[in-house]
């Protein structure tokens, strides 16, 4: 479904990423470990479009996204929740959701059900302005802008930096029904190792800018988790 | 009485001139020198639809010249500012200082088509007779058509700008791209077609602005220069990025600029109001009305 190819990317002339190879598969939870600095970020940013590909390619359900701009693939089905989570912070909650409809395939006027089902506290924080929110709020925003357009492919950066426990335990479950509703497949770079192994199906491991270790659930065992994790 | 009125009427035509730099300073941040001379392109559409209603219709159309020259002027200026935008401005986006120079030079330029095409001298424009007159209130203060329309026309612009800007389909894209451009690219807005939009709108107010000035005095090449530092005043004092900042700056400007020329002379109300907006801005370097937001706070 998506597939990285040798890419290498970085910003300016400094390049971060060396020859990455990737794929995530229809319905897939795809994580992407690390420790701090080695790429997770930019390698999500690259796969958006947002940073520039040096060498290597991007596709997506066959077709070759490398030169497209972030809006195209947007439109093409990646939703994105990047770090930070980049809410508008002078729009509303409900106007930050509506643009997330910007990319849908039909031109909708209407937030699916699906988008905000997840979140039953987003509906009653409509009027208020996306900035005003807690961090925890502003994650739960961001993921169901993310899903307002109904994407095929969600990359999530970081979903559960800095965020209380209990809201970390809601996003799990929002990612475990994603994943059970088997739509939409996800790529997730994420610190918590705890947190992966609930989730996900396929591990990559960054080292240095370049995909170190990859494999299933039950490859991932102490001593891969010692040898490329441990700070 | 009349002095609030005169003071209003100030406001107004401050605000005017004011709105289309709020769109492009104040959303965009591009600090736009040329801004002057789209509100002269706005004055010299003006002119020429009533010339050209005064040589091919009968004389019972001319006075609704207006009625077609506030379009007209709207028209030209955005697309001045549409080619402006595509052709420069797009390329010197979070370069403050050096769009300041190019944008200036382009006044320059302006100004000098403007001074080939119709003369270094100042052209009138004749004010359709149903602007002329006006209400005689008690006390005998007249209050004319002319400024009352322009009080209108300000509104009128308010009115349709906030309409755009915050109830629309496209105003909530421009405002996505204006608060996180990265971010709004990501969700599949086109941010160069928002931007040029953007630019170009605040450029055809300009141009509504340069039509009203006609009816208040005669125009020129250089009419721009006069109004390009009370704008960029206004839209600084208000606080930038906030449309109701702009309205605000335009009345406190414009009220104490005819207070102040009341009690004192015209030059020394002038300077006074200049001391009293350096002080303010020394004590609220945010304006007026600042944004605040938990996330801006960085």
């Amino acid at each position: 479904m998506l597939a990285v190819q040798q890419l290498e990317a970085g910003y300016g002339e400094s390049v971060i990423l060396r020859q990455v190879t990737l794929q995530v598969r229809p319905g897939q939870v795809v994580c992407l470990l690390g420790r701090n600095g080695v790429g997770k970020t930019t390698l999500m940013k690259s796969i958006m479009g947002v940073l520039k590909a040096h060498k290597g390619t991007v596709s997506y359900k066959g077709t070759d996204l490398t030169k497209r701009a972030p809006g195209e693939r947007a439109k093409k089905g990646i939703g994105y929740v990047p770090q930070g989570r980049e809410i508008f912070p002078q729009l509303t909650v409900f106007e930050n959701i509506l643009l997330g409809l910007e990319a849908s395939k039909e031109k909708k006027r209407a937030i699916p059900e699906s988008a905000i089902a997840k979140f039953p506290v987003l509906p009653t924080m409509y009027g208020r302005r996306g900035g005003d929110l807690s961090g925890g709020q502003q994650q739960q925003l961001a993921f169901a802008r993310a899903l307002a357009s109904e994407p095929d492919l969600l990359l999530l950066d970081e979903p559960c930096e800095g965020i209380q426990p209990s809201i970390v335990d809601d996003i799990r479950d929002v990612i475990r029904s994603i994943k059970a509703d088997g739509k939409t497949s996800i790529l997730l770079a994420e610190q918590s190792l705890e947190f992966v192994k609930s989730v996900g199906d396929y591990f990559y491991i960054l080292e240095k800018g370049s995909i170190a270790w990859e494999g299933g659930l039950s490859d991932l065992n102490e001593e891969v988790i010692r040898h490329f994790l441990t700070v | 009485m009349l002095q609030l009125f005169n003071g209003i009427s100030v406001s107004s035509i401050l605000l005017l001139i004011a709105l289309g730099l709020a769109i492009t300073f104040g959303l965009m941040k591009v600090i736009n020198m040329a801004h002057g001379e789209l509100i002269m392109i706005g004055a010299y559409t003006a002119y020429v639809v009533q010339n050209l209603f005064a040589a091919y219709l009968p004389d019972a159309a001319f006075g609704w010249y207006f009625a077609l020259a506030i379009p007209a002027s709207f028209a030209v200026a955005f697309a001045f500012g549409l080619v402006l935008e595509m052709g420069l401005i797009r390329f010197l986006y979070g370069r403050p200082l050096d769009s300041l120079l190019a944008t200036w030079g382009v006044g320059l330029v302006l100004q000098q088509i403007a001074r080939s095409l119709f003369g270094a001298p100042n052209v009138g424009v004749t004010s359709p007779e149903w602007l002329n007159g006006g209400i005689t209130a008690f006390g005998g203060a007249v209050f004319p058509y002319k400024r009352l329309f322009i009080i209108g026309l300000v509104l009128v612009c308010l009115f349709v700008m906030y309409l755009y800007i915050y109830r629309s389909h496209s105003g909530r894209r421009m405002r996505a791209v204006m608060q996180n451009r990265e971010m709004a690219a990501c969700l599949g807005i086109s941010t160069r077609s928002v931007d040029a939009v953007t630019f170009a709108i605040g450029s055809g107010i300009a141009g509504i602005a340069g039509c009203a000035l006609t009816l208040i005095g005669p125009i020129g090449p250089s009419i721009g220069t006069y109004y390009i530092v009370d704008a960029f005043m206004v839209v600084v004092l208000g606080g930038v990025g906030k449309l109701v900042g702009t309205v605000f700056g335009a009345l406190g400007i414009g009220l104490s600029n005819t207070l102040f020329e009341y009690w004192t002379t015209a030059s020394l109300g002038k300077v006074l109001v200049f001391l009293c907006i350096v002080a303010f801005l020394q004590w609220k370097p945010m304006g007026l009305v600042a944004m605040r937001s938990r996330s801006l706070d960085n």
